[in-house]
């Protein structure tokens, strides 16, 4: 009766693992550079594609260094740009509003990374800068750097209110 | 394709030579062993029986011991010692020897592994000589050659069968190599640690140039990139230049600066494409721009919508970067 039960456990335990297959799930054919998808994206697809998804944030993590993203905002903490690992937004911190950042650049330096950066990575980037505050689930963010690092491991930042991912008052023009 | 050799029984150079003696010792050590020990299981096995099941047990050794049989196979711990401390005196030897390689007027080399190319940077002391290649080494034959290996990501490891033994590169940790070519010929290379998903596919060529040849080549790697001269490379150029290519790749005298992805300022000049995997064709560079997923799937370049004509127009340019 006892090995019944256990039996049982076992195999439930198995099927909860099922679900963390999609966690690392990752896509070798991702829609083509230059095709546009930015403009309609489902928020809801895009947040289980990316922000769901610890090989999407991996990649967003290597992308931001790449694409010299730390140029300007240094490891999150902020430099020539704004920093992003606070809980401070100027435009917005929901995923949308991180794209069109990303996309279309915005006033006093940020570029417009439309048509340089593929539509996926740039989704990858949005991903991981939410990721960046605490905004990305706990369960699929990064805990692994190959450099030394500046500030708490992205899977280990406190859980902010998602209400606070709003444009703050009076943060308006930096 | 270019197909170079990949062969430790070749060897090009003193220190591949040396292994390869080190290797012969130690096959001729092994199989005159194996031999001996065969021979003799032979010899105990069809040895006559000198007892049936009535026979009563011999119990003589417990008394009076067995001199010769004491002798035999002492003798055989005795020479299996000696053959063992004599193999490690030549790995010793041999080890030395590889280490010894005189590095006076050496090209000096960084190479980095990524996942999953190889990138060179000629020089790098000297910031108006350095160049940056990829997946293809360009040495001349008689010059040692002093490689600085990094890693970028994983661990990876570097092996020239015809030239040198094999050295990882580690994240993190620089180490050095030297090796010296002294005969001309391409000497086909191989990522020898799994480093994921397309480690298969990380191959790179060392090509070992006459002294004039050589120089030849570094001279015309250290130009910027050559213009566009007809109006569909031109057409190719602003495609390039003007799209996402830039991001990851440098083209020397233009405004593609990425640091991420081979140097493609004189693509045209190597043999293939997404080291060693396909070779360098204008059929293979169309086919590869629009989808690399489809040639090399995992690779972290990511496919292209380009309209045909436009993939024409890049591949004609890239094509032209001689």
């Amino acid at each position: 009766m006892c090995s019944h039960y256990l039996d049982c456990a076992a195999v439930a335990c198995a099927l909860l693992m099922l679900a963390a297959c999609e966690r690392e799930k990752r896509d070798f054919n991702p829609p083509p550079a230059g095709a546009s998808v930015g403009a309609s994206a489902d928020v809801a697809k895009m947040l289980d594609h990316y922000e769901r998804n610890a090989s999407a944030l991996a990649a967003g993590k290597r992308l931001w260094t790449w694409y010299n993203c730390n140029g300007c905002h240094a490891n999150g903490g902020g430099g020539s740009g704004p920093p992003l690992m606070d809980d401070v937004w100027i435009y917005g911190g929901d995923a949308m509003t991180i794209y069109r950042t990303i996309s279309e650049g915005r006033p006093n330096g940020m570029p417009a990374f439309r048509g340089r950066v593929p539509e996926d990575q740039l989704w990858q980037l949005t991903a991981y800068v939410r990721s960046l505050s605490g905004l990305a689930p706990m369960d699929a963010v990064t805990n692994r750097d190959d450099a030394f690092l500046t500030r708490p491991p992205e899977a280990m930042l406190d859980q902010p209110d998602p209400e606070r991912a709003r444009p703050s008052a009076g943060s308006g023009q930096r | 394709m270019m197909d170079g050799m990949h062969d430790v029984w070749l060897p090009a150079g003193p220190q591949a030579a040396t292994l390869f003696q080190l290797w012969i010792a130690m096959l001729v050590v092994c199989v005159l062993v194996f031999v001996g020990v065969m021979a003799a299981l032979a010899i105990a096995l069809r040895r006559a029986p000198r007892a049936t099941a009535a026979t009563p047990p011999d119990l003589a050794v417990l008394t009076r011991g067995e001199p010769r049989l004491h002798r035999l196979i002492g003798g055989a711990v005795a020479l299996s010692g000696v053959l063992l401390i004599g193999l490690l005196v030549a790995s010793f030897l041999t080890d030395r020897a590889i280490a010894q390689l005189p590095l006076v007027d050496a090209v000096r080399i960084d190479l980095i592994a990524h996942q999953w190319w190889w990138e060179a940077r000629y020089e790098p002391g000297d910031p108006a000589r350095v160049f940056a290649t990829a997946n293809e080494l360009h040495v001349p034959v008689g010059r040692p050659v002093l490689l600085t290996l990094r890693a970028d990501d994983v661990i990876h490891s570097f092996w020239v069968p015809n030239l040198h033994g094999k050295k990882d590169l580690i994240p993190g940790r620089e180490s050095t190599f030297a090796f010296r070519a002294d005969r001309k010929g391409v000497y086909r290379g191989q990522c020898t640690e799994f480093c994921g998903y397309q480690h298969a596919h990380m191959g790179l060529f060392v090509i070992a140039d006459e002294p004039g040849d050589y120089a030849r080549w570094e001279a015309a790697q250290r130009l910027p990139a050559r213009a566009p001269r007809s109006d569909e490379e031109r057409r190719g150029f602003e495609l390039t230049t003007g799209s996402t290519c830039g991001m990851c790749h440098t083209i020397v005298g233009t405004s593609a600066q990425g640091q991420r992805a081979p140097d493609l300022t004189h693509l045209a000049a190597r043999s293939t494409l997404a080291a060693g995997t396909v070779p360098n064709t204008a059929v293979t560079l169309k086919a590869w721009v629009a989808n690399p997923q489809a040639i090399k799937p995992g690779v972290n370049m990511p496919a292209h919508a380009f309209a045909d004509g436009d993939l024409a127009a890049i591949s004609a340019y890239l094509g032209s970067l001689q």
